[in-house]
């Protein structure tokens, strides 16, 4: 399936390019009544050549650096950018980027590679093709000027887009040579040396983003913002019970209410109302009366979920992924034992842009716009919900407000919006879902609990250490082919022993490390940080009850189990020097420590938290570490750090709950988001081994929760078992 | 029909007074700035100025902004210079940026009412949500477009993990040309 770019075809690498792509990223100000398709005017200024796929040079210099993953806030479009640039040696200040459109990737057999953004995979699984087109262009370039000059190649050198012959002191620019460039044969990608990550100049630096201008003023386009001639607007509403059913709905009850167009049964279990302003759609579905066959899971509630799960603690159905020694036999055994049972809560994405998106549907032409972090899974949705051919169908995904993994393979609101969009030929319906119903009808992530014992030694050794995990699968929802032997490990992500991804970081003689898959009604999928969320509240915490058993120092206790695991240790060392981690500490204030490792990237965290007597938790300071191999921009690390922590928060400040078989949190007023005053002042400490590639968006996020919880526990000499904070009687402030 | 001003100019919108003013703002005058988050005063996406004073547009009837001042996001300056809007541009705040217009908005009201606004003023005045979590950088730029403090915002050290004690300590106002 994947096309690399040494295997592209020339031809593609030799046609003059005028930009026609629909959602163009840099440069064109996509004013929000535009419609896409660009006028003449920006057309003429966009044109340039195209030395490779990846880069468009144009007259005045200007570099365009194709960008072919979704940007939803994490950076990605940037750092894409800065490792093309430099390779290539263009000047940064003249570097501006655009989206590859999905027919274009699929026309050109996926020469782009793969579009979907998520798994933390933006940078690491694109970073090796990108930088070669950028070395490629650059090798083009050079060679045209060369040959312009009729010297030698090796006489002329580049810096910032202008090339020199030293010996004749003759200068050009990257604007000058382009269309020559355009017209040699490439070289073959996988023959080019790439620079030493350490010798960067504009990869590695903390340059700023070259998106922000436009999210100022409030000229970004958003899909949600897409405003088209004659365009009609939809509000949904699906059983609010999983799994429940649409019966019927009293459409004369709304007739004539103003701006209504028609009420559509979407499919068996939705219901919309299309309008000529979404206000009107929604004032007229609020008033629709419907009745649900809310079938069979209409009574249950947390408790019984609970009391499921529970089950799962001690039950003979669970697969062990890991099991050395006899960890039974070790802590029946040990001087001193621990056992506890720890839960998380399901937790909704809640991109700040809802789910939204734009069908127009002709007899042969079905165009979608959407925010998405999978173009191509967007794509097939629309191709076979429309019943239109790939070639027949085009997709404009604009930058999202917001992914967090909710955007990513369930195309669910493409089938509504094509289902809507049917009803109404030739008019493009925006489909815009209210917050109610993205509370309530997202892909959630998964419930789980854990059983954890624990045995040391009179030395206070670690000697047996036992694990049972008992939660709800992703891959049992949403990918039950991925479920092999019906042991699902991905539900242990971060305690796998297997290197190199999400691999645990202790060395326990006796561990036994058991997954007992129980399933819910609910919709589960990857959330930010997906299973190493919960796995690492479960062993981190517990790892500090086991440091007290021990009566040793949270961090000691962790270093004496990791001296095989040195990449998880460096960064834990290097962030616990950083946080300060045993120098005194303010009167009050107790400090926290947490590390594992997801997404290829090894990550730490401490927290520095006070607790008052009335159980008011604030956490003060926050010191995060992530060795991710090489780093490709510290300001969009940082930026991913704070983030991740203020989105983890969501385990300490709140949880979707489930009555009669539905969402409570149905709205921001019950669902509590971390606000500006929950979060500490964070810093981030990148400490990099330069011999990997791992992920950004999402590994510090699983930290941040345990190093706040082992805090408190610091604190009050209470661990904090079951999430959220509330369960305990605390209160985040 | 509700006659609004909207960024200095006037309006007449054939729109039912209840209509939430965000939706008339949205869908009819077209200033797509301000955005839906949750429709019940929660986020703070939708936050426009009304006579001076921001406000959560997505629960105010349009009838209730008739003879008022309305400015939204594309009206607090004509080409993105107001303080506020230099201080993000600064510190590098959005991510997705979704949020960032409510954000603005109501950054530039609480500067309006305290020109030197405190942590405690700015953890007070600033409730509207980032699910980015761009919280960090929104306070360091408020600090900056007072014109009290310019460092703050990210908090970066970059070190060689085998050797915890070497490190550089990388702050804010980067420049894009000096790398
Ligand atoms: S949309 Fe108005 S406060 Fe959220
Ligand atoms: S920048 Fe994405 S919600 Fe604030």
């Amino acid at each position: 399936m994947k096309k690399t770019l040494a295997d592209q075809s020339i031809d593609l690498s030799r046609r003059r390019f005028i930009v026609s792509s629909t959602v163009a990223g840099g440069g064109l100000a996509l004013g929000a009544h535009v419609p896409f398709g660009i006028g003449s005017a920006e057309a003429a200024e966009a044109a340039g050549t195209e030395v490779n796929l990846w880069v468009v040079i144009r007259p005045d210099d200007t570099c365009v650096i194709r960008i072919a993953r979704a940007e939803m806030g994490q950076g990605t479009r940037t750092g894409l950018a800065q490792l093309v640039a430099e390779e290539l040696e263009c000047d940064w200040n003249k570097v501006k980027t655009e989206s590859v459109t999905v027919a274009r990737n699929h026309a050109s057999k996926r020469a782009w590679g793969d579009m979907s953004t998520a798994g933390s995979r933006g940078i690491r699984m694109s970073q090796d093709y990108v930088r070669r087109a950028g070395a490629a262009a650059r090798t083009m370039l050079l060679q045209a000027a060369a040959d312009q000059w009729q010297v030698p190649v090796a006489e002329v050198s580049v810096a910032n887009g202008i090339i020199t012959h030293r010996a004749s002191k003759r200068t050009t620019s990257y604007g000058k040579v382009a269309a020559a460039a355009s017209k040699l044969t490439a070289p073959d990608h996988k023959s080019l040396t790439l620079k030493d990550p350490k010798t960067w100049k504009v990869a590695g630096k903390p340059l700023k983003r070259l998106d922000t201008a436009d999210k100022l003023t409030g000229k970004q386009l958003y899909a949600i913002d897409l405003r088209l001639p004659g365009m009609l607007h939809a509000a949904i509403k699906a059983c609010p019970v999983f799994g429940g059913k649409l019966a019927s709905f009293d459409e004369s009850k709304i007739k004539g209410m103003r701006g209504v167009r028609g009420v559509v049964r979407v499919n068996d279990s939705t219901v919309a109302v299309v309008a000529d302003m979404w206000w009107r759609a929604k004032t007229a579905l609020d008033a629709l009366p419907i009745v649900w066959d809310e079938g069979e899971h209409a009574k249950v509630t947390s408790a019984s979920i609970a009391a499921h799960l529970k089950t799962g603690l001690t039950s003979d159905d669970a697969f062990a992924d890991t099991n050395f020694g006899d960890a039974s036999k070790a802590i029946a055994g040990a001087a001193k034992k621990v056992e506890a049972v720890y839960s998380v809560p399901f937790a909704s994405h809640s991109t700040m842009e809802p789910m939204n998106c734009t069908v127009k549907l002709t007899a042969d032409k079905a165009e979608l716009w959407i925010p998405t972090q999978n173009a191509e899974a967007s794509m097939a949705a629309l191709s076979t919900s429309s019943g239109l051919p790939l070639e027949q169908c085009e997709v404009h995904h604009l930058d999202l407000g917001g992914g967090f993994g909710r955007r990513i393979g369930n195309q669910d609101v493409v089938r509504q919006g094509v289902a809507i969009a049917k009803q109404f030929p030739g008019v493009p319906v925006k489909l815009v879902w209210s917050r109610e119903e993205d509370q309530t009808h997202d892909f959630y992530r998964p419930i789980a609990q854990c059983r954890l014992e624990a045995g040391v030694d009179d030395g206070g050794n670690l000697v047996g250490l036992h694990m049972r995990v008992s939660g709800q699968s992703i891959n049992a929802f949403a990918n039950p082919a991925a479920i092999k032997d019906g042991k699902d490990v991905r539900q242990l992500q971060g305690l796998w022993q297997k290197p190199g991804d999400a691999q645990i970081g202790y060395t326990v003689p006796n561990m036994r490390i058991e997954y007992a898959m129980r399933n819910t009604h609910v919709p589960v999928g990857p959330w930010r940080g997906v299973n190493t969320n919960q796995n690492a509240i479960f062993l981190e915490c517990f790892m500090d009850e086991a440091a007290k058993l021990a009566g040793k120092d949270p961090l000691e206790f962790r270093r004496a189990l990791m001296s095989k695991h040195p990449k998880h240790l460096g960064v834990l060392n290097a962030t616990a020097d950083k946080a300060g981690w045993g120098k005194p500490l303010a009167p009050g204030r107790y400090r926290g420590i947490a590390q594992f490792m997801g997404y290829a990237s090894y990550t730490a965290a401490v927290a520095e938290v006070s607790v008052s007597s009335k159980g008011e938790v604030k956490v003060h300071r926050m010191v995060l570490g992530t060795d991710c191999g090489n780093f490709v921009n510290p300001a969009t690390i940082a930026a991913q750090v704070e983030g991740s922590v203020a989105y983890g928060f969501d385990s300490l400040l709140t949880e979707i709950s489930v009555q009669n078989g539905r969402v409570v949190e149905q709205n921001f007023d019950s669902y509590h988001i971390a606000r500006l005053v929950h979060l500490p002042k964070v810093e981030t400490v990148i400490a990099p081994t330069y011999d990997f590639w791992g992920g950004v968006g999402e590994p510090t996020i699983c930290v941040a929760v345990p190093a706040v919880l082992n805090a408190i526990f610091a604190a009050t000499g209470k661990p904090v078992r079951s999430l959220p904070l509330k369960h305990q009687g605390l209160t985040l402030i | 029909m509700v006659e609004l001003n909207i960024n200095g100019r006037s309006h007449k919108l054939d729109v039912e007074p209840e209509t939430p003013l965000l939706w008339v703002l949205r869908d009819v005058v077209g200033l797509t700035g301000t955005k839906y988050g949750c429709g019940v005063a929660q986020c703070g996406s939708c936050s426009v100025h009304i006579n001076g004073e921001v406000m959560r547009s997505c629960v105010l009837p349009a009838s209730f902004a008739a003879g008022k001042r309305v400015v939204t996001i594309e009206g607090l300056s004509r080409d993105g210079s107001h303080p506020v809007q230099k201080a993000w541009a600064q510190h590098d705040v959005p991510q997705c940026g979704y949020c960032q217009s409510g954000q603005i908005m109501a950054a530039a009201a609480l500067l309006r009412k305290k020109p030197k606004p405190t942590d405690a003023d700015i953890e007070e005045a600033m409730t509207n949500i980032c699910r980015c979590g761009t919280y960090q950088r929104i306070r360091a730029a408020i600090h900056t477009a007072a014109g009290s403090r310019k460092d703050g915002g990210s908090v970066i050290h970059i070190v060689d993990a085998a050797v915890p004690s070497s490190s550089v300590a990388a702050a804010d106002n980067r420049d894009n040309a000096g790398a």
